[in-house]
């Protein structure tokens, strides 16, 4: 992957390449085995319904839940949609307060605030600086008409992994919906829903070596979990879901599932390995920050902001790598990253982040190379920076009458 | 981001980074913008007792063409009187390097940057240039 042309991929929480043993997998759910796994009159539907529920199977066995607890989606974000809605409309007549947290996903806020729109009311709750939910203030939020929280396994800017067990417990305890969007999570930190008191729970295939455009939302069965669909048709997935299975698509899923389930201890430890290896080789750098807490992470995670330098300008000097900025500067709206916002961090140090996320084809070579530039495009653009000058001859930024413009 | 080759050109090799000594004869320095905005400019220049520009300097934090506008009038203000580098425009600047509407920003601080010079040259110097830069 170290070819000049096309950069090392470190961006493996935006998307992953779809595994080679998957993609065999799939094809043939593409050619000859194209039937219609709803159709139960001939052997093309017979064939291709059992791929379906081999697939649901494998999907469940990861999460530790019944295959009959896992409806199929196009993916994370329609998972998140079709839990809160579906859970928010379906119990509405018994509160209309919804709970969540402010560094979740666009996927999450999005969907709370159009059902604010609808006439809930949501509380937004704040981080620690670690990136970790204060769970004293979650227990403040809670109000006698809260039927929905919802609050991400593990985010996806900082990799952070919530308490989540803790708030199961809480939400149970009280009778509330609890919806965890696990798109982060799966094959990153091992999930047991027979442990965890997880109401619903949204899954994507493209974060773990699976197709895009797929997804699964886990609904519990004991306690039953009841939801409004959200898209009507021909009654798929038991009411829940509508539309005709995309028989490669969950094949691919369930076999990137699989895979992860056999693999993930190792590949965690390896990728654990290269992630200590790039933080060990940048931490000496002078003004280096990383955001987020470091041990309740995800191993293949690096968040980290260097300070005096301009995140755009950071991106392009090291356009060698493919890494997320944690700057929207390359849109018209130049807003810095609202989870790293929420951590307290000031617009200059989210400005200048970068997450770097490793995955399954990163090797050693990658992450030396990373250090190497890194380290050298820092320091040009430091050298650069008037306010690397300033802070090296001792003055206080903060002290200085800036222009306004 | 689709930048043109002339504001990578300068993003890559930029001319004329670094600063001046502070109390060099004929020194006077511009800085604009502020670091929550995302981008700050220093710009000096080194002033000739004939009143030409000799040489200038500049360090930027910034964005990609923040970097290139900044690098682009250190080239620009060298060997111009005061008040021919006073005359230079942000539209002169955003069309060089082609910038795109989003950075249009970053060749008004460019400009922002030499006048903010000129103004300290002239306040370090009194009147013995006013005729040049008016």
């Amino acid at each position: 992957m170290s070819d000049a042309k096309q950069p090392i991929y470190l961006d493996y929480s935006a998307t992953t390449p779809v595994d080679p043993r998957v993609a065999q997998k799939m094809i043939p759910y593409l050619t000859e085995q194209f039937g219609n796994p709803a159709s139960r009159s001939h052997s093309y539907g017979w064939t291709a319904e059992e791929a379906v529920e081999n697939a649901r199977e494998e999907v469940a066995k990861l999460v530790n839940c019944d295959s009959k607890e896992i409806v199929w989606t196009s993916g994370a974000t329609e998972s998140i949609n079709l839990a809160l809605k579906g859970a928010a409309n379906f119990y509405k007549t018994k509160g209309k307060h919804i709970i969540t947290v402010k560094t979740e996903h666009k996927a999450t806020l999005d969907t709370v605030r159009e059902l604010e729109r609808q006439g809930f009311e949501a509380t937004y709750l704040d981080v620690k600086d670690d990136g970790l939910i204060d769970m004293s203030a979650f227990n403040a939020a809670l109000r006698p008409d809260t039927i929905l929280v919802s609050v991400m396994f593990v985010n996806n800017e900082i990799g952070v992994i919530q308490p989540i067990a803790e708030i199961g417990e809480i939400c149970r305890e009280k009778g509330i919906i609890f919806h965890v969007d696990a798109a982060q999570a799966t094959g990153k930190v091992p999930v047991d829903l027979q442990a965890l008191k997880v109401d619903l729970m949204s899954f994507s295939a493209h974060k773990t070596y699976g197709p895009k455009g797929m997804g699964a939302l886990f609904v519990r069965r004991k306690p039953r979990i009841r939801l409004e669909a959200q898209m009507h048709g021909g009654g798929h997935e038991r009411g829940f879901r509508s539309g005709t299975l995309a028989t490669h698509q969950i094949v691919g899923m369930g076999e990137a599932f699989r895979i992860a389930r056999l693999e993930m201890a190792a590949e965690n430890e390896r990728i654990r390995m290269l992630r200590d290896k790039l933080l060990d080789g940048i931490k000496d750098m002078e003004e280096v920050y990383v955001n987020g807490d470091l041990t309740h992470r995800v191993p293949h995670n690096l968040n980290i902001s260097f300070n005096f330098v301009e995140g755009e300008s950071l991106i392009m000097g090291i356009k060698e790598l493919a890494v997320s900025s944690g700057s929207a500067c390359t849109s018209a709206s130049l807003e810095p990253s609202y989870v790293l916002r929420a951590l307290g961090r000031n617009d200059e140090l989210a400005h200048s982040s970068i997450r770097f996320t490793i995955g399954r084809f990163t090797t050693e070579q990658d992450i030396e190379f990373a250090i190497k530039l890194i380290k050298e495009r820092i320091q040009k653009l430091r050298d650069m920076s008037p306010l690397w000058e300033m802070y090296k001859d001792g003055v206080d930024l903060n002290s200085v009458q800036w222009a306004a413009h | 981001m689709a930048y043109s080759n002339k504001v990578i050109d300068h993003y890559e090799n930029p001319r004329n980074v670094g600063s001046f000594g502070k109390d060099e004869d004929g020194v006077a320095t511009g800085m604009v913008g502020a670091p929550a905005c995302g981008d700050v400019m220093k710009l000096q220049i080194k002033v000739g007792a004939d009143g030409i520009i000799q040489d200038a300097k500049f360090k930027t934090y910034g964005c990609g063409s923040a970097i290139a506008s900044s690098s682009l009038v250190t080239e620009w203000v060298k060997g111009k009187s005061i008040a021919e580098a006073g005359q230079i425009k942000n539209t002169q600047i955003a069309e060089e390097l082609a910038l795109p509407p989003v950075k249009i920003h970053c060749s008004i601080l460019a400009e922002d940057a030499i006048k903010a010079a000129i103004a300290d040259y002239q306040a370090k110097h009194g009147g013995a240039l006013k005729e040049a830069a008016e």
